[in-house]
């Protein structure tokens, strides 16, 4: 055997006299793997599906003419169709109709694109051209209850119409909920004749992209692009932005708080050991050997404790799936049959994170335990000396400092991804002040007459590291969960504010989701107008704009606004000044994103397409906007009219006359419209509730998955104070000797406990606020492209604080307990 | 002799412990009588029950016979409280390991005792001081016990056992973590110190020249405490 192998024998013969240890490691490695690993899963089956659904949809389409709706006119399909190199144009009709996406299509043309699609509908072609036919993918008549022969309503402008549903398509055709109708008829239920909003196009063999690409857009009005499919299924990733950071977040949580607990329990174990590694030396093991061998075993350890880690995240992201159907809160990405694929390179890319993260954190200790001279070591009362001794000041301050430089640098890909790795470089420097913060802290101790007490401060202060270390992994995860805390408190309260603005009127009327195929008409909006009840109303029509290829369409909201009643109706953030000559251009306010998304500044002037042509608007003022987070445009309604000549609308604002009964006003309002459920008419106080209701159901996965967070570092508290207490038994021992009563003990134990985790909260306070300042005006600011007022929730805080330094300081005491029972007659007879 | 003369400090009678139920008893009607004043070696071969007895003795351990009497108070008869505050103001203590605490200084390992008395700041500092004095640690007060030798630790413990002035010292081996020569030192340390207090002493050890530094030595054997005759 060569000595190497020796000294690893050695040394992993001490994994038996360390089972508790060894497995507390490889739980903590365990739970942050399963915890990121599911998130991970979870997200990806979700961004799956919706991937494989965009590219069904596309089949295999090289390029696609698209078009905001209502879309744009027929006559361009015949262009594109006659094209030198296009092989099939598959004209589209795409709508969404009570939430269900509607897709109108040629199925002879069809069939040559998106071939998966129609395979399955080949065998009734003939029943296909039923004017008032659909077709309904499984997800969508199993979320509607229907069968094949069913009856469906289905709204259309201001009218109910009735299809039937033809057949189902299979599950493995298409994944998500969806209508598929032929587009002649599509155009003629929906008031969309001669409109189309997509035009697939094939090439022929050896036809350029470029070339044909180029000869489409020489076609093409204002507002109508052409891309390729890759551009156009990025657009899931774009609408989903909000959620996933909301996910990438909580990962980093995850990660955050596994990886300081395994750290905590490697460098507890190397302390702990401190006796038997000298030990090692002092036999002839060099100094790197022994690096070398607590590393290799952070690294083994590492890899169990993932491997675990990564079957736990498998089965809860199984049961995530099944339970929540893939919505984690926010949803924007609920997968109805969401199924979970075996991912074998995945889960090595996890386990191998895991042991090179363990391998990492046993290194540090290792590193220091290998510089410890022997004869030192092994003298008792060495347990604490070295990290101490050795406050890694100079590291903290770098890293501090990259922090805070990172949080100045832009998102990348519109995800804020040097935001996150701000707060982690923040997060590992803060940590890594504790044992100096801590020692500061305790030296301002005040004395105290009560021996318990005073040995309590005493050992603190004698081994700060130790004590720390246990912290490390609770100031992590609570320091987070106050940085959320802070963030979504500011969030809630800008959001009330944004509602109040927003919502001026006693009533808001709307047409049901989905908008694009119900408005209301000049008749209807006169019958509101002159409604008993009704003193005014405010109508808006809201249409979504596609202004570039690879971003989701912005919402256009004509409304009654002019640059007198804007700051009325909009939060504005900034307005731009009046020119000297007076308006240059019809006056537009922006949403926050559009200065993001599309570079768009206050007193600029801004392109946009209407009605197929370009007009251009001055940009009068940027607004805060929390209810379309990929841009908005107001414009006053008379200059949409004028442009576009749609007098529809399809919101409004209403204010009632004095006394009126806001029921009463409903009531009689639906009975004059007859739009049936389409109408929804709700006073400004149930949106305002409604709203919030969602804001606060959208985070409450959110709050889970932090607690859990927090108690994986309880655990960390826990443990450290198990091991310590364990290493302490003789101490115990001569103190109970000594006179010292079990009471005693324990007061001294929890006088530890209380004092050490009153630092590290009140700590993890102070970073939490610090990491909340990137949170609020870095991270939010740049996924959700929209910015937030600061507002700190002091009471939940002050509870949440409180109740954690209770929590820790019990936690202490329960874990030395055992230690405590023990037999002071034996724990004296050697030195341990 | 010395002891036996004075009225006795502890009185032990019929004193029998059995661990377990399938051996015999490690102590069987055990009878000892210590002098207010008087240090006690008792000596035997390993395993024989020394460290039991000392045990019995403090209260750490409950017989399953016999009385133990220190001034006439049965400690048998305390509860872990009771027997607890009597070690607190009535007993020192010296350990073969020393057990001296590592994350305070010398001064304030020695006045751990005066602490739990609750002794003023004033007269506690004063009486470390000449604690230290007396063991020989005079410039030691402010140093950590890693910075310190095994032989200066057990002065620092003995220095510990006797700052509260109690009336009776117990020392298990207190020498068998020391070389020869500073285990004399420490031995003659111990003595002087245990009758500067004016108090008794229980030393248990296995060497003969230990036992030597006692008033008084007893052997632990299978049938009891029998005298060895001192030898000159
Ligand atoms: N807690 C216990 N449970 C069971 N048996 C015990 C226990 N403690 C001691 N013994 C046994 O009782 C006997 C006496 O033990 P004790 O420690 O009193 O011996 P000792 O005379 O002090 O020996 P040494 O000189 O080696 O220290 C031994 O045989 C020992 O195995
Ligand atoms: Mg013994």
């Amino acid at each position: 055997m060569t000595p190497a192998r020796t000294w690893a024998r050695l040394l992993f013969a001490q994994w038996r006299e360390s089972r508790a240890r060894i497995a507390v490691t490889v739980l903590a490695l365990a739970l942050g793997t399963a915890m990121a690993s599911a998130i991970h899963l979870v997200n990806r089956s979700a961004l799956d599906e919706f991937e494989q659904a965009a590219r069904r949809l596309a089949g295999e389409a090289d390029l696609v003419v698209r078009g905001s709706p209502p879309g744009f006119p027929e006559a361009l399909f015949a262009g594109v169709a006659r094209l030198d190199g296009v092989a099939i144009a598959s004209p589209v009709l795409e709508l969404t109709v009570d939430g269900l996406t509607v897709v109108g299509l040629d199925p002879f043309r069809a069939a040559g694109v998106q071939p998966a699609l129609f395979g399955e509908l080949a065998g009734n072609l003939r029943d296909f051209f039923e004017p008032d036919g659909i077709f309904l993918s499984a997800a969508a008549a199993g979320q509607r209850q229907l069968r094949t022969g069913d009856r469906m309503d289905v709204l259309a402008g201001t009218t109910t119409r009735q299809l039937r549903v033809l057949g189902l398509l299979d599950a493995n055709a298409y994944p998500r909920p969806l209508g598929v109708m032929d587009i002649a008829a599509a155009q003629w239920q929906f008031d969309r004749l001669g409109l189309l909003t997509r035009i697939d196009v094939r090439l022929e063999e050896g036809a350029s992209t470029a070339t044909v690409r180029a000869a489409i857009e020489a076609l093409l009005p204002a507002g109508v692009v052409v891309m390729t499919p890759a551009i156009d299924s990025q657009r899931v990733a774009s609408a989903t932005r909000a959620y996933r950071t909301n996910l990438g977040m909580l990962a980093l949580v995850a990660v955050l708080t596994g990886a300081f607990l395994v750290l905590t329990a490697q460098a507890l174990s190397v302390l702990r050991r401190r006796g038997s590694l000298a030990l090692l030396r002092a036999l002839g093991v060099t100094r790197r050997e022994l690096g070398r061998l607590l590393v290799a075993e952070g690294v083994v350890v590492g890899a169990i404790g993932a491997a675990i880690g990564v079957g736990l995240g498998q089965v809860i992201a199984y049961w995530t799936l099944r339970a929540l159907a893939g919505d984690l809160g926010a949803g924007q990405l609920a997968v109805p049959g969401g199924t979970l694929a075996a991912k074998p390179l995945t889960w090595l890319i996890f386990i191998v994170t895991g042991a090179l993260v363990a391998g990492l954190a046993a290194w540090l200790p290792a590193r220091e335990a290998a510089a410890r001279p022997p004869a030192l070591a092994l003298k008792s009362g060495d347990v604490d000396a070295g990290p101490a001794a050795a406050r890694p000041f100079r590291v903290a301050f770098a890293l501090i400092a990259a922090g805070a430089g990172l949080a100045f640098m832009p998102s990348v890909y519109g995800l804020p991804l040097f935001g996150y790795a701000s707060i982690a470089a923040l997060l590992f420097g803060g940590v890594l002040l504790v044992p100096s913060v801590a020692q500061g802290l305790l030296r301002a101790a005040p004395a105290t007459r009560a021996a318990p007490l005073s040995l309590a401060v005493a050992q603190l202060r004698g081994a700060p590291a130790q004590a720390s270390l246990g912290l490390a992994a609770i100031i992590v995860s609570f320091s987070l969960m106050v940085a959320m805390a802070i963030m979504v408190h500011s969030f809630r309260e800008s959001f009330i504010d944004w509602l109040d603005t927003v919502l001026p009127a006693d009533m808001q009327l709307r047409l049901q989701q989905g908008g694009n195929t119900a408005a209301l008409g000049e008749r209807e909006q006169a019958v509101i107008a002159r409604q008993d009840g009704v003193s005014r109303a405010e109508f808006r029509r809201v249409v979504p704009l596609l202004l570039r290829p690879e971003a989701a369409p912005v919402t256009l909201i004509a409304a009654d606004i002019d640059a007198h009643t804007a700051a009325q109706r909009l939060a504005i953030l900034h307005a731009a000044p009046l020119p000297a000559g007076g308006e240059t251009a019809p006056p537009v306010w922006v949403s926050e994103a559009m200065t993001d998304l599309y570079g768009v500044q206050a007193g600029a002037p801004l392109a946009l397409p209407l009605a197929g042509r370009e007009a251009v608007f001055r940009v009068a003022g940027v607004y805060r906007e929390y209810g379309r987070s990929g841009g908005a445009v107001v414009i006053p309604r008379a200059t949409y009219v004028a442009a576009t000549g749609d007098r529809a609308v399809n919101e409004a604002s209403l204010w009632l006359a004095r006394g009126a009964d806001p029921a009463a006003v409903a009531r009689d309002l639906r009975a004059a419209l007859a739009l049936g459920d389409a109408l929804q008419l709700r006073t400004t106080t149930e949106v305002r509730e409604r709203s919030l209701a969602n804001f606060d159901r959208a985070f409450i996965v959110t709050y889970a998955l932090e607690a859990i967070a927090v108690l994986i570092g309880l655990l960390g508290v826990g443990v450290t104070a198990a091991a310590t207490a364990f290493a302490r038994r003789a101490e115990f021992g001569m103190l109970r000797h000594v006179g010292l009563l079990r009471r005693e003990l324990a007061l001294m134990l929890a006088g530890e406990g209380l004092l050490m985790s009153a630092i590290g909260v009140v700590f993890a306070l102070a970073l939490g606020g610090v990491l909340s300042l990137v949170l609020v005006y870095v991270v939010n600011r740049q996924s959700f492209l929209w910015s937030i007022d600061l507002a700190i929730p002091r009471l939940q805080l002050a509870l949440l604080a409180l109740a954690l330094i209770c929590a820790a300081a019990i936690t202490t005491v329960v874990s030395g307990r055992a230690a405590l029972g023990g037999d002071a007659v034996r724990a004296v007879r050697e030195d341990w | 002799m010395h002891g036996t003369r004075q009225r006795a400090l502890l009185e032990v009678e019929g004193l029998s412990r059995r661990y377990r139920e399938d051996r015999p008893p490690v102590l069987a009607g055990i009878d000892l009588s210590l002098a207010a004043d008087e240090y006690l070696a008792i000596m035997g071969e390993s395993g024989v029950g020394k460290s039991t007895l000392l045990n019995l003795i403090a209260g750490l351990d409950r017989p399953d016979a016999g009385t133990i009497r220190l001034d006439g108070v049965d400690i048998t008869a305390l509860d872990d409280e009771g027997a607890t505050l009597l070690r607190r103001r009535q007993m020192g203590f010296v350990f073969q390991a020393f057990h001296v605490l590592p994350y305070l200084t010398v001064a304030q390992n020695v006045a751990l005792p005066l602490d739990l008395l609750g002794v003023a700041a004033q007269e506690r500092a004063a009486r470390v001081a000449q604690m230290l004095e007396a063991v020989g640690l005079a410039g030691f007060a402010a140093r950590h016990p890693r910075e310190l030798s095994g032989g200066e630790l057990q002065r620092v413990a003995i220095a510990r056992s006797l700052v509260h002035r109690p009336r009776l010292v117990l020392a298990d081996e207190p020498t068998g973590n020391l070389d020869p020569r500073t285990a004399a030192q420490v031995l003659a340390l111990l003595r002087e110190q245990i009758h500067a207090n004016g108090g008794a002493g229980i030393l248990i050890t296995h060497s003969v020249t230990a036992a030597r530094s006692a008033d008084r030595t007893l052997a632990l054997t299978a049938h009891g405490l029998v005298p060895l005759p001192a030898t000159p």
